[in-house]
């Protein structure tokens, strides 16, 4: 038993962390929200880390959700508007184990970053980054299909994070396009890639959280020296770091599906979800609150992970469905007990 | 006790009803945060105040009904229920207005009154400063006293932020220092400034919705003649605090307005939560009942203040705010579940969420309310 990442993993998420700072300020985001385009896709690619899912002999790194969790965290943390979770969380895992022409021909674009590819696989069909991307994997029927982007047809919806611009998709389920691999599986990845990047927004909205509290003054002191600011983000913090083991454990039991049948992978999924969703909109509250009338301001940067926060937190199930699907679980497993 | 209106009260309701749906559609969807929409909203309050609807408490000379609490409280009640928009004249009418009855002269009340009423004259509240929030008696911003020409005043200097609309405004009433020398509470004095004059910058400020909602606005040696003090100068503190009990007490946020909120989120509900869900329904209901609960506390509020001579809240006003402006949240918090993934989407809602999460904000913050609830009205020892 040990339940913690190895150097090699916590070095790469390092890297990692230390490229977006670089090169994903919130001034990248906020070009985003203007539709501008932005060069850190380029510099993922080239280290590696959105084709990391992807097997060697197709130019990946081959690794799986246990080294994605870490480095999906500093994506949060920077608010990445890019469509990394269902890329390189979704899509190309789908792809790999779904095999066939579809994977051979997209693979190798999809690992070394010169295709973008996203998925549609929510409630309601709300395919993230569409604009952006070549190939889109959505659900038809209980089953996965794979369509190039060129041959859907899109329409702009408006998305309260507009760094994660939001598309209806239409297309044509065909023989062609099927996908071969587990829709309930993409559909856990994706919300345990959510829940990683949830958990790098809570992260960071507390630390700019304490950065404004030691500065700002009020009453002759520091903000922060007041109790009840202390206290809410004590509470934050609490969130944050008991939903941290949760989401790592829904990874572990993604990553090693041998020891994990699919209905408890789910559970693990969806307790991780559920935490970290309530950890980042908890943190935004707090953040916001604490900031005061500044961090309602356009010209704040706050407000830039606050909104992704709220759209990951909505996105592939929130916390009450999530919840709910832990009630099933549990109500299930009494049933096999009697 | 008798808790049922009166005949006429009930008749004041049926008309009030009646007007608000035969007008208020064309003005529905007007935001106070756009140049456009702010234009739509002063023929709004000018339609309000041509039906004597715009300010019914006041007395009839102002444009007003000399209505009593509850009718105003019936008003409002039809006024959210009707689903109208929130009006430009909300600062004025709410907060200076009732410091203007309390603290004003004759001459100020007729000549300011009718056209905030009408919408003619749009008000901004000036308090807040870049080192002002909490600390509101932190503030820098000075009024030097001066007589030119004869003529008495005070000529300003600093800046003010965080203005409500103050980019579409007419006019500001503000706090400023005017006896350096004296304690931080003192030497403060009440004034109205007009925004076009000479000296005055507005800069637009963008809020969290992209709008121009907040302006920032710089004094470069503007003037304010004498006769636009309100109460004694140095004395703008007692003033000031004045307003700020109507802010965070009754007039600002009435209850009707979170009742028609609750009542919509019930018909989402409705439409489309699954009612089998426990959590959901506990979480709809709650907040329903919230509503509920903040009509009753202001309804035994109200008539306290009716029997009593002293027409004032104190530190009870912070109960009040802290209620309104959570369950505020709250209404909005069950919709954005029950919207589920499309929460992801910009809707009513969500606009209305994210002017929730202003609530604990404004109008003293939640924090400076609970330390005020904690000291004056649990006695509480200061920290
Ligand atoms: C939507 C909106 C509209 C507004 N409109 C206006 C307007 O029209 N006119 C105007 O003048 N102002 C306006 N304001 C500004 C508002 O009055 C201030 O935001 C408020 O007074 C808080 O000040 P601040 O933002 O500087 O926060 P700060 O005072 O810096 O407070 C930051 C945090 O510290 C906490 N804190 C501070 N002191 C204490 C303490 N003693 N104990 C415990 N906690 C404490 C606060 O509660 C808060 O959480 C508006 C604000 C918003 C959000």
């Amino acid at each position: 038993m040990n339940f913690a990442f190895t150097e090699d993993q916590m070095a790469f998420r390092d890297a990692v962390r230390t490229l977006l700072e670089k090169e994903c300020p919130p001034e990248v985001v906020r070009a985003r929200w203007e539709g501008k385009p932005t060069e850190v896709w380029a510099s993922l690619s080239d280290m590696g880390v959105v084709g990391m899912t992807a097997p060697e002999d197709a130019g990946g790194l081959g690794m799986d959700e246990l080294d994605l969790v870490l480095v999906l965290e500093e994506c949060g943390r920077a608010a990445l508007p890019e469509p990394i979770v269902e890329h390189a969380a979704v899509v190309i895992p789908a792809l790999r184990e779904g095999g066939g022409k579809t994977a051979q021909r997209w693979l190798p674009m999809l690992a070394a970053g010169e295709a973008v590819a996203t998925a549609g696989l929510g409630e309601a069909p709300l395919v993230p980054d569409a604009d952006r991307a070549a190939l889109l994997l959505d659900d038809h029927d209980g089953c996965l299909h794979a369509v190039e982007m060129s041959a859907c047809e899109l329409t702009p919806l408006d998305s309260i994070d507009r760094g994660r611009p939001l598309f209806a998709a239409a297309w044509y389920a065909e023989k062609d396009t099927k996908v071969e691999a587990d829709f309930e599986l993409a559909f856990d990845r994706a919300a345990l890639g959510a829940s990683a990047q949830l958990l790098g927004l809570a992260d960071r909205m507390i630390s700019m959280t304490v950065e404004h509290s030691k500065e700002r003054e009020q009453f002759g002191r520091a903000i922060g020296s007041f109790q009840a600011v202390q206290h809410r983000l004590a509470d934050a913090l609490l969130r944050l770091e008991f939903a941290r083991p949760v989401v790592y454990r829904a990874a572990y039991a993604v990553a090693r599906p041998g020891e994990c049948a699919p209905a408890d992978r789910s559970l693990r999924v969806s307790m991780a979800k559920a935490y970290a969703g309530d950890a980042a909109t908890d943190a935004a509250r707090a953040a916001l609150q604490i900031h005061g009338a500044i961090g309602y301001s356009w010209e704040f940067d706050l407000h830039l992970f606050m909104k992704r926060a709220w759209s990951l937190a909505a996105a592939y199930g929130d916390g009450s469905f999530h919840r709910r699907r832990v009630g099933d679980w549990l109500q299930q497993r009494e049933d096999s007990d009697a | 006790m008798d808790l049922t209106y009166s005949a006429p009260e009930a008749a004041f309701r049926a008309e009030a009803r009646a007007w608000l749906d035969a007008n208020v559609g064309p003005f529905r969807d007007a935001s106070s945060n756009t140049a456009d929409g702010f234009a739509k909203l002063r023929e709004w309050d000018r339609l309000l105040f041509d039906a004597r609807l715009s300010a019914v408490s006041w007395p009839e000379e102002y444009g007003g009904r000399g209505a009593s609490l509850w009718e105003w409280l019936i008003f409002e009640e039809e006024y959210w229920a009707a689903a109208a928009p929130q009006r430009n004249s909300q600062n004025g009418i709410f907060l200076l207005a009732p410091t203007l009855f309390e603290f004003g002269t004759n001459e100020q009340r007729g000549r300011i009154l009718p056209k905030m009423a009408s919408g003619e004259e749009v008000w901004a509240q000036g308090w807040s400063e870049p080192n002002a929030g909490s600390d509101l008696a932190g503030l820098r911003s000075r009024a030097e006293r001066v007589v030119e020409d004869g003529r008495g005043g005070w000529r300003l200097f600093g800046q003010k932020t965080w203005c409500s609309r103050g980019a579409f405004c007419d006019r500001l009433f503000g706090l400023f220092r005017s006896d350096p020398t004296a304690e931080r509470h003192r030497g403060l004095t009440y004034l109205m400034v007009d925004l076009r004059a000479e000296g005055v910058e507005v800069r637009p400020v963008q809020v969290l919705d992209g709008e121009e909602g907040f302006a920032e606005v710089f004094f470069d040696g503007a003037f304010v003649p004498d006769q636009d003090v309100i109460g004694e100068p140095n004395d703008g503190w007692a003033v000031a605090m004045a307003t700020a009990s109507s802010e965070r007490g009754l007039t600002l946020r009435s209850p009707g307005r979170f009742l028609a909120t609750a009542d919509r989120l019930v018909e989402l509900w409705r439409a489309r939560g699954d009612r089998s869900d426990p959590a959901v329904a506990d979480s709809v209901v709650r907040a329903w009942m919230d509503a509920q609960a903040y009509q009753l506390f202001t309804q035994q509020a109200v008539s306290v203040l009716m029997a009593g001579e002293d027409k004032k809240m104190g530190a009870e006003a912070s109960l009040n705010k802290v209620w309104w402006s959570e369950l505020d949240l709250s209404i909005h918090e069950a919709a954005l579940g029950l919207l589920g993934d499309e929460a992801q989407l910009d809707s009513d809602w969500l606009r209305g969420f994210e002017f929730a999460l202003a609530g604990p904000i404004y109008a003293g913050t939640n924090e400076i309310q609970r330390n005020v609830i904690a000291q004056r009205l649990l006695g509480l020892p200061r920290g």
